[in-house]
């Protein structure tokens, strides 16, 4: 059972409080004041999710910079509490909209209300957002630049527009759950593909480690939920053994679904039926590591040479290996560089492209911000790095990037239909969306 | 708003909140109730508008009396006198033909948490447990444990109790949950909600009605079932195998830790479950959450303690990545070292060595003492990868290396000659104690086959005088003395200086007693010197005692999804030690801790005093015979109260002066109440020499002139227990003697 629950902002202040079963010793500033402190001032050896400060546990996750905290005097279960407030924080996010300090603010009787609901005497009673809607009664305050930015960034599915700078997968961020009385205005279904990408290639150029994480999601804005059938690729199979088809085959090591999915037609014709109620639903969540279908998005052709002024020249060649229709998105690349550098000059293939030494991690930061597939590009940096040894050649690298590629999925996952069948007074949108993005791509030189 | 004076801010509330023309207007009253709560929550005191709140719950409009409840709860204790008005309101909720409407002023009544309210909640928890409406039905099962802790130390109302038991067959899954919680509150001196077996298996059969939360919790409630046979027990874990698939992982974790209790004796069981759960535990570990990944990567390493194999075809899932937290890449890299195994030591090795480049000192450290403990059992390339780290002149990679190689060459003499020969050079860069300490007693110990050893010793000689750490000096001293008995000729005017400086000039007595020590163990002769510091240089035999020895599963099965995997067993002792979470001291936070100050409360002669009666004719208690306040409990409960008697006392009890003053007469302190609690309680426990335990209460009552104390005995010896009450009574009249 939990005592307390809180949210703080990154600098500390609070912004909701519920004492829960009345045991707090002491003021409550106390008590948020204490876990501030504990956590600015942890030793770096020490992980901060859980810190225990006389008898008391406080457990808590990061979201958007601001701590979602709770605290227990008894040994319960880890897992339990932070799924909790993982699951807090995704229903804040579905009422409220995007997280921020801001939202949490200006909507706290709000989320004091869902505390109210969710959890009795530290206990957790439900949270299914259509139980809950029943019984929350205050509407959702948004903030105004919410409402004029991000009707721009609704439109943006992956390519159908050309300003996609917002990640496809977060357009949403409004609240899914519409003001009362307002029903009906968003008639709207979205389907997220989402994978996330690790990779580490050897400097040999050859994968070490794979692996891919991904993810359907829905967010359904819709006030009924009459039965949706998702269709996925065909040949679709799970684990090693399972191999049907010839060759174009879509696989994952391991796949896992929400409890509310059907799964009666899924072995015979991969089709997932579910009820969605208003809100986000982690449909399917699925794995594969190593061997994946397509070629990855990015190879990197290094080059190390001194020049004859003594500096250290580094000759990057990066090529994107998607589809020529394809494209990535804000691709980051991070070269680690010897401590000792004091000057960077740099040559880059293209005008938007930039690069900088970031002085305190003592790494260039080189900025792509749109990458065309079956492109490349190049850029040369010299380094001026007094008493450069050739050891110090072993603190160049290794390169990390970190990118998104919409409209693209690694493992090849497609849904080939997205059906409501319940008769419904308008024909909903729906959209499929899909989007990897990785910011773990590292590469060995 | 924050730093606007708190009174101005209260009075503009109070006007705004008596205004006719809000009261009127519906949203507007409840904008400036709004602005109540959030005064309430920024920690500005608005308990002065109690009145006006008061008036404001009587109304039609839910949302407002949401908000009037958020700010009863708080400032209800306070006030109970004006506090009243509002319950009336709140009791004729609870008859409103809405059952939301009910629930919500039922969970707002019990809320209340004043002195004097269960008279007014009994009845309408009595009608809510009875109420048509599930949701008024939840509210009222938890509303029953809220009451009896209001109630304290009363008797637990047995028709209550069947009633709760009753409504375990609540057609409301949640109601059920509820019941578990509620009745595991109100019996908890009984030690919680029995599950026998109609239970049991009433319980299995409604698992598939409820949500995540409450499938993680029952499966927690059956650990406590234990089945009569082993088909009964076979059957169970085929009814709960399902939810080892489960989406959540906290259910998942229940469900595993169910197996794990219930198979003690079945380790194949055991470990089928271990592999079964190894996908979803994987994926958690690669979860976009951090918080959920590091947790599960605390319960990779338990369960690799047992079966070290067990992860290591997946190793690459532990690869850290760049942009995770530094406390998860320490957790993978901890993972790593552990599941390393001839096929993937390769790419484990190649993976660390590129984070000892990394930008954060700490990390790289981390990583170069995680290839030192590979080194142990895969030395030859973990001495090449280490050596060519040396290369790289940093003076923090420098320094973890040649700590990483101290603690190698002592398990594994074998790389002592590849080590000698990268240590040379090493002296230029080192600046830190740690490093310096190591690489010095490198020198000393393996000096004979360091050509310039002796000349590396003479610059830290030189510079003896601007050093800074005691512990540094010390070190240098062993060292020079031990090369001296090998390499007499270049040492011995070196030797000579450092000995002048540490007898003459040393400031800190711990190295100069250390040089005295020295300069007369070589007055007394070279081969006696020889025979004191010539010990063995390595014993490869402790390899095998600090490699960890493999756990069995049964040993952690009943920590797994608790608090304990997440801090580290070790540091959960120590977190656990010096307070008393158990159900039966709750109410009494924690002890405090003992300070150093409470400790000089009690005079050296008084301590004397103590000493004395702590082993007065023939019972003598033993130090460190500690409880902890779990088996404390056990037998505390086990036991009949042995004899009951009255200490004087005056005055309000000082729970630090008494914790020490029982420490020194080999009492252990499990738990106490903090100073000013009222009543005030103490439970304490010691152990004399034939095993036979004593166990205590000390009760003092609120302006009460007397102490009652209960002692409990394990063993009948009425002679002893005569014995250890006047022991108890000398510390109390003592300490009763400080203070007056």
């Amino acid at each position: 059972m939990l005592s307390q629950i809180f949210i703080l902002s990154s600098k500390g202040d609070r912004l909701v409080y519920k004492d829960l079963r009345g045991e707090a010793a002491g003021s409550s500033m106390d008590l948020t004041d204490t876990f501030y402190r504990k956590i600015t001032a942890l030793p770096r050896d020490q992980a901060p999710v859980f810190m225990v400060h006389e008898g008391l546990h406080f457990v808590h996750v990061r979201h958007a910079g601001l701590y979602f905290v709770a605290t227990t005097g008894h040994n319960i279960s880890p897992f339990t509490i932070i799924e909790f407030l993982n699951r807090l924080v995704t229903l804040i996010h579905d009422y409220c909209g995007a997280l921020s300090e801001k939202t949490i603010s200006l909507n706290f009787a709000l989320i004091y209300e869902m505390l109210d609901e969710m959890l009795d005497y530290g206990y957790v009673q439900t949270t299914a957002p259509d139980v809950l809607r029943n019984f929350i009664q205050m509407e959702p305050v948004l903030s105004k630049a919410f409402s004029l930015l991000d009707l721009g960034s609704v439109g943006l599915f992956g390519a159908e527009t050309q300003q996609s700078k917002v990640a496809p997968s977060s357009a949403t961020s409004r609240p899914v759950l519409p003001p009362h009385g307002d029903q009906g205005a968003r008639n709207e279904v979205f389907l997220d593909i989402v994978e996330r990408l690790t990779v580490v290639i050897a400097a040999n150029g050859t994968p070490m480690k794979v692996d891919i994480q991904g993810e359907i999601r829905l967010k359904s804005y819709l006030p009924s939920c009459p039965e949706m059938r998702i269709g996925l690729t065909e040949e679709f199979c799970v684990g090693k053994s399972e191999l049907r088809g010839y060759g174009t085959a879509v696989r994952v090591d391991e796949c896992a679904f929400h409890s509310s999915v059907k799964l009666d037609e899924f072995e015979s014709a991969r089709v997932l039926k579910v009820n969605p109620s208003q809100g986000e639903l982690p449909v399917m969540q699925y794995q594969l590591s190593d061997d994946i279908p397509s070629a990855l998005p990015f190879h990197l052709f290094p080059m190390l040479e001194r020049d004859p002024l003594g500096r250290l020249c580094v000759y990057l060649k990066l090529r994107c290996d998607l589809a020529p229709k394809s494209q990535a998105l804000n691709v980051r690349v991070q070269l680690p560089v010897p401590k000792g550098v004091i000057s960077l000059s740099q040559e880059l293939s293209s005008p938007e492209q930039t690069a900088e030494l970031q002085p305190s991690t003592k790494a260039i930061r080189w900025v792509i911000p749109r990458f065309q597939g079956g492109s490349q590009l190049s850029a040369l940096f010299k380094l001026e790095i007094p008493g450069l040894s050739p050891a110090s050649l072993l603190e160049v690298g290794p390169v990390n990037m970190s990118f998104e590629l919409p409209m693209h999925t690694c493992s090849g996952l497609q849904v080939r239909f997205l059906r409501i069948t319940a008769p419904s007074p308008a024909l909903p949108h729906r959209w499929v969306r899909y989007v990897t993005h990785s910011d773990s791509y590292a590469i060995c030189l | 708003m924050p730093y606007w004076g708190a009174d101005e801010a209260v009075a503009e509330l109070r006007r705004a909140l008596a205004n006719r023309h809000a009261q009127a207007d519906r949203l507007r009253y409840r904008g400036v109730l709004l602005r109540v709560i959030r005064c309430m929550a920024r920690g500005v005191d608005v308990s002065g508008l109690l009145p006006e709140m008061a008036k404001a719950s009587a109304t039609a409009d839910p949302v407002q009396k949401k908000l009037v409840s958020l700010y009863m709860c708080s400032y209800a204790p306070r006030q109970p006198g004006l506090a009243l008005l509002a319950i009336n309101t709140l009791r004729k909720d609870c008859s409103d033909p809405s059952p939301v409407l009910r629930g919500l002023a039922l969970r707002s009544l019990c809320n209340l948490r004043m002195p004097g309210i269960q008279e007014y909640i009994q009845q309408p928890i009595l009608n809510g447990l009875r109420d048509k409406a599930s949701y008024v039905r939840r509210v009222a099962v938890l509303g029953a444990a809220k009451m009896q802790k209001l109630q304290g130390d009363a008797e637990v109302d047995g028709v209550l109790v069947n009633e709760l038991y009753s409504l375990l067959r609540d057609q409301d899954p949640i109601v059920v949950v509820n019941c578990l919680r509620a009745l595991e509150e109100i019996l908890r001196r009984e030690g919680g909600v029995v599950i026998n077996k109609p239970i049991a298996h009433h319980l299995l059969k409604r698992m598939s009605d409820l949500d995540q939360w409450g499938q993680s919790e029952v499966l927690a409630f059956l650990l406590r079932y234990k089945p009569r046979s082993e088909e009964e027990l076979f059957d169970i874990l085929s009814l709960l195998d399902e939810y080892l698939k489960s989406s959540s992982p906290s259910v998942v974790m229940a469900a595993t830790k169910l197996f794990l209790v219930l198979a003690k004796d079945f380790p194949q069981v055991q470990i089928d479950v271990l592999i079964r759960v190894k996908g979803p535990l994987l994926a958690a570990c690669t979860s976009e959450s951090r918080e959920l990944c590091f947790t599960a990567l605390c319960h990779v390493r338990q369960i690799l303690g047992s079966l070290p194999g067990h992860f290591s075809s997946h190793y690459k899932k532990f690869f850290c990545s760049y942009s995770e937290p530094h406390y998860i890449k320490c957790q993978k890299m901890q993972v790593l070292c552990e599941l390393v195994n001839d096929e993937n030591v390769q790419q484990v090795l190649e993976e660390l060595k590129s984070y000892c480049t990394d930008v954060s000192a700490e990390l790289a450290q981390a990583a170069i003492f995680s290839i030192g403990s590979i080194a142990r059992t895969y030395t030859e390339q973990c001495v090449r990868i280490l050596t060519e780290l040396l290369g790289l002149k940093q003076e923090h990679i420098i320094s973890a290396v040649v700590q990483a190689f101290r603690d190698l060459v002592w398990l594994c003499p074998q790389c002592t000659e590849a080590v000698c020969q990268a240590l040379p050079g090493c002296e230029e860069t080192m600046q830190d104690s740690e490093g310096k300490q190591a690489l010095i007693w490198l020198l000393g110990v393996h000096g004979e086959r360091v050509a310039n050893a002796p000349y590396v010793l003479e610059d830290f000689v030189e510079n003896v005088k601007s050093e800074m750490f005691p512990a540094v000096k010390m070190e240098l001293l062993t060292a020079l003395v031990r090369l001296f008995l090998f390499r007499p000729a270049e040492c011995q005017d070196i030797l000579g200086r450092l000995l002048y400086y540490c007898i003459e000039e040393e400031t800190e007595m711990v190295v100069r007693d250390r040089g005295l020590f020295y300069y007369r163990l070589l007055q007394a002769g070279v081969e006696e010197a020889k025979r004191v510091l010539c010990s063995p240089k390595s014993e490869p035999s402790l390899g095998l005692l600090a490699d960890q020895t493999e756990q069995p599963v049964n040993n952690w099965a009943s920590e797994f999804n608790t608090l304990v995997p997440v801090y580290g067993k070790a540091c959960w002792t120590v977190v656990t030690a010096n307070w008393a979470t158990e159900p039966h001291f709750r109410g009494f936070p924690c002890a405090p801790p003992v300070t150093a100050g409470t400790e000089s409360l009690i005079l050296a002669g008084n301590k004397e005093v103590l000493q004395v009666h702590s082993d007065v004719g023939g019972l003598t208690l033993i130090p460190r015979a500690n409880l902890t306040a779990e088996e404390f409990e056990k037998t505390w409960l086990s036991l009949d109260v042995s004899c009951q008697q009255v200490l004087p006392w005056h005055g309000a009890a000082q729970p630090d002066t008494i914790q020490a003053a029982l420490q020194v007469v080999h009492i252990q302190t499990i738990a106490l109440s903090k100073a000013g609690a009222q009543p005030w309680k103490a439970y304490l426990s010691a152990q004399d020499e034939s095993g036979c335990l004593f166990l205590a209460e000390l009760l003092l009552e609120a302006e009460s002139s007397e102490m009652q104390v209960s002692v409990k005995q394990s063993e009948e010896r009425t002679e002893a227990l005569q014995l250890f009450i006047s022991v108890l009574r000398t510390v109390m009249g003592t300490i009763l003697g400080l203070k007056s």
